[in-house]
């Protein structure tokens, strides 16, 4: 057991963060939105994977990665291929050259389905796919640029670069990948209709409980050793390497952490959505998946979250309202945040209200020794 | 409940049912009586299942892109939809209703055309839908569509291989826009000998797909060679170095958007001169707003096959031309597409106004065989498959960006998304 007391795993500001979250998003909107509105949270909530393993990799672990969309992407597609090969089935493609391939493969005279089509016709294989594909292209990427020592600014040269090579990849393969329309029309889970009402709902709660289990793991290596680490090597890289830590080792895992954590979100779109798109693999919804660990704060777990509700709300209701202006209010926002809030939402948190709330559950619970959010060091981020 | 029980013949038949039964048998043989812009039935009667419909409104969406890579393409169309809405409300609207609209922003993004389709129907409960462009797009909102029941009209021409109950197709579907244009060029051309290119997806290669099936079976010619090109690529050298060597009686180019301007460019600096009679281009890909990006004088000479071209010369399009105009500038062009999306608002009016209802399901059902004899492109009639008939076109490209109309099938054509034979 790595924690002595669960103070040392979470501290009460971390435990009250926590506890408001899960009361936001498991009391106070299922209550207060219809589903129309509560399926565009859940959609939000799963780019807060993304922000929550950027928090780890880059909030602490100093990488800032420029790719996390291709992670993003490989969850989404491997949960999308196992939903279109039920939907392919041989009666509903009837009218298909080859029946019992999906669609778009028979509209580029595919005649087979291709070998790595043919594990995901079990759920099974795709469930663990969501997490281990994506942990696994990460590790190989990892491993190639970490045991190099390719850091910094580099590394996010590269993994931007990975993310357009993919897009191009996936877009050019269409007879592969479904192309540029991406893989649409998926119906049922186990023959269980996923675009009905019901089932947003309850896709919804199943976001959110995976979302705060990945939340629970983050903690749970910011807290570890491992997390003291990451922090030691954010600032000094070379002493950490010098006191005998193989840097490279560290950085694989927690960059792989982030990777599994975005393929889970993926998987979390597909199923709310019905569909999954290279749109979200490209370099311009990676670079979006940043900001939203930015707004939200890229130190704080609960932070990250908050940034993609914030940023994405931001979106639809700027897009709604004034369908030509909105990118323009957009931007203006993120220059509003890099400029006014460099620790993002949590940032305010931090320096305003913080200390009153501590004071407050000091007088209500007694005095609590460890702060942890408060003893974070903010200087020394770079990148 | 009520309503639907005193329909059934004697079943529950109440003397409240039976009069609220002949009242309206009354009202209907009323309304049979007046011209159609006095007719106003009771909202109750006309939206039974909800769609946002008052006693003197109905909205409906359009959804399109305005930002993003899409929007210079899909703008023409929005302004097409929006000036059919107000000509359509000026002229007293849809059942005694004035059409309100309200308009989306897909940004060029699937996912958030997706995600806007489900707000317009789940939440402003519209009457229908106009928008979409890309297949993409359409891919990304038709399973929503067929969901939560209610129409999108699409104005793309396209590749077919689709058919949905939830969708009219107001462009054409492939074989529409491929077969009769070959037959021309190899009729009056004498063309035996055909290269074919396009963008990489899904649209061009299945065209190609029927381009070629139709060349090597049906008119006895050869294709050359069959090259794709990424989205957006614009080095198109060395494709054009191998044409010059094959020389095939006629290019077929499926190219789109901003690629277009570097292929056409390119072309005429490396002496392809389409103006001439050794050289003959085909295109199924380029309407007037393409021109716009390629500049007429690069693509002066060149053969597309549209089934609306601006210069078509009837009255119904001089009219047409003019309203757009005066609406939107006089600098506006007018291409295939814009002018399907006109067709959209009027053949869903058409078809409100046969039904007698805004119901989703009496809407559909009273789609085919709707008729419009005001089209800026002539006659058009929907076929019991959603798609329209339509003639095809070939426009010969002039150097002020227009297209001189030098022939049009005699008959309308019928749409046929999965064509035997050529698949």
């Amino acid at each position: 057991m790595p924690f002595n007391t669960f103070k040392e795993y979470m501290s009460r500001q971390d435990v009250l963060a926590f506890a408001v979250l899960a009361l936001l998003l498991l009391v106070v909107f299922p209550l207060s939105l219809d589903i129309l509105r509560l399926n565009q949270v859940g959609k939000f909530l799963s780019f807060a994977f993304v922000a929550v393993g950027l928090v780890l990799c880059w909030g602490y672990g100093g990488i800032l990665s420029l790719g996390q969309g291709v992670f993003y992407g490989l969850g989404g597609y491997a949960m999308a291929m196992y939903l279109k090969l039920e939907a392919s089935s041989p009666e509903n493609t009837s009218i298909q050259s080859t029946p019992g391939i999906p669609d778009f493969m028979d509209w580029n005279r595919i005649t087979e389905l291709p070998w790595f089509w043919v594990p995901f016709n079990s759920l099974t294989v795709a469930l663990i796919a969501i997490v281990v594909v994506p942990a696994v292209f990460a590790y190989l990427i990892g491993f190639a640029m970490f045991k190099r020592r390719v850091s910094g600014v580099y590394f996010a040269i590269i993994t931007q670069s990975i993310a357009a090579i993919m897009t191009i990849l996936i877009i050019g393969q269409q007879g592969l990948t479904g192309g540029v329309n991406g893989i649409t029309d998926l119906r049922t889970l186990k023959g269980w209709e996923i675009n009905t009402d019901f089932a947003s709902y309850v896709f919804y709660f199943v976001c959110v409980a995976m979302l705060f289990v990945c939340l629970f793991i983050a903690q749970f290596i910011r807290m570890s050793k491992v997390g003291k680490i990451l922090i030691a090597m954010r600032g000094q890289e070379d002493r950490v390497r010098f006191s005998g830590y193989d840097i490279a080792n560290f950085k694989i895992f927690v960059f792989c952490v982030g990777a599994a954590f975005a393929g889970i979100g993926g998987a979390m779109f597909t199923l709310q959505e019905g569909f999954m798109s290279p749109s979200f693999v490209g370099i311009v919804p990676s670079i979006e998946m940043v900001i939203f660990c930015a707004v939200g704060g890229r130190l704080s777990l609960p932070g990250a979250v908050y940034g993609a509700l914030l940023v994405n709300i931001a979106k639809t209701t700027f897009g709604e309202a004034f369908p030509q202006l909105w990118l323009f209010a957009m931007g203006l926002i993120f220059i509003g945040v890099v400029l006014a809030l460099p620790n993002g939402v949590a940032g305010v948190y931090n320096t305003f209200f913080a200390r009153p709330v501590d004071a407050l559950m000091a007088r209500v619970l007694g005095r609590d020794k460890t702060r942890n959010t408060l003893t974070v060091p903010e200087q020394g981020v770079t990148s | 409940m009520n309503m639907s029980k005193t329909q059934g013949p004697f079943k529950g038949l109440t003397r409240r049912g039976l009069m609220a039964g002949s009242i309206a048998a009354f009202a209907a043989t009323l309304m049979l009586s007046v011209p159609s812009w006095a007719e106003k039935p009771p909202t109750a009667e006309v939206n039974t299942t909800g769609l946002a419909v008052t006693d003197d409104t109905v909205t409906v969406g359009i959804l399109h892109s305005v930002t993003g890579t899409m929007a210079l393409s899909e703008e023409g169309s929005v302004q097409a939809e929006i000036l059919a809405i107000e000509q359509i409300n000026a002229m007293g609207g849809v059942l005694g209703r004035q059409i309100q609209y309200i308009q989306e922003d897909g940004a060029s993004d699937w996912p958030t055309f997706a995600d806007r389709a489900r707000k317009l129907i789940r939440q402003d409960n519209v009457a229908s839908v106009f928008g979409c462009w890309t297949s993409a797009s359409r891919k990304a909102v038709l399973p929503i569509f067929e969901r939560y029941n209610n129409m999108l009209y699409y104005p793309t021409f396209y590749e077919g291989l689709e058919q949905s109950p939830n969708v009219v197709y107001t462009g054409q579907e492939a074989t529409q826009q491929i077969l009769a244009g070959l037959d021309w060029v190899h009729r009056e051309k004498g063309a035996e000998t055909f290269y074919l290119l396009g963008s990489d997806y899904i649209w061009p290669r299945t065209s190609n797909k029927i381009a070629r099936i139709h060349i090597e079976e049906h008119l006895g010619g050869r294709v050359l060679g069959e090259d794709y090109f990424p989205l957006g690529h614009t080095s198109f050298n060395s494709v054009i170095n191998r044409i010059r060597l094959r020389k095939p009686d006629v290019v077929y180019a499926i190219i789109v958007g901003g690629s277009n301007v570097a292929f056409y460019r390119q072309l005429r600096a490396a002496g392809l001169d389409m103006t001439s009679e050794d050289f003959t281009l085909m295109t199924i890909s380029v309407t007037e707003d393409e021109v716009l990006g390629i500049g007429g004088q690069n693509i002066e000479g060149a053969y597309s096959a549209m089934k609306y071209f601006q210069s078509l010369d009837n009255p119904n399009n001089e009219a047409f031309v003019k309203a757009f105009k005066e609406r939107w500038g006089e600098d506006s062009v007018i291409g295939d597409v814009t002018q399907a999306a006109y067709l959209g608002p009027w053949l869903w009016k058409a078809a409100v106004e046969k039904a007698g209802s805004f119901d989703i399901d009496k809407v559909r059902e009273a789609t085919p065989g709707i008729e419009l004899t005001t089209a800026p492109e002539g006659y058009v009639k929907v076929h019991d498959n959603h798609h329209l008939w339509s003639k095809l076109r070939i426009g010969k490209a002039r150097r002020d960006g227009q297209f001189d109309v030098i022939y049009e099938t005699e008959e309308l054509m019928e749409p046929n998304p999965f064509p035997e034979g050529y698949q």
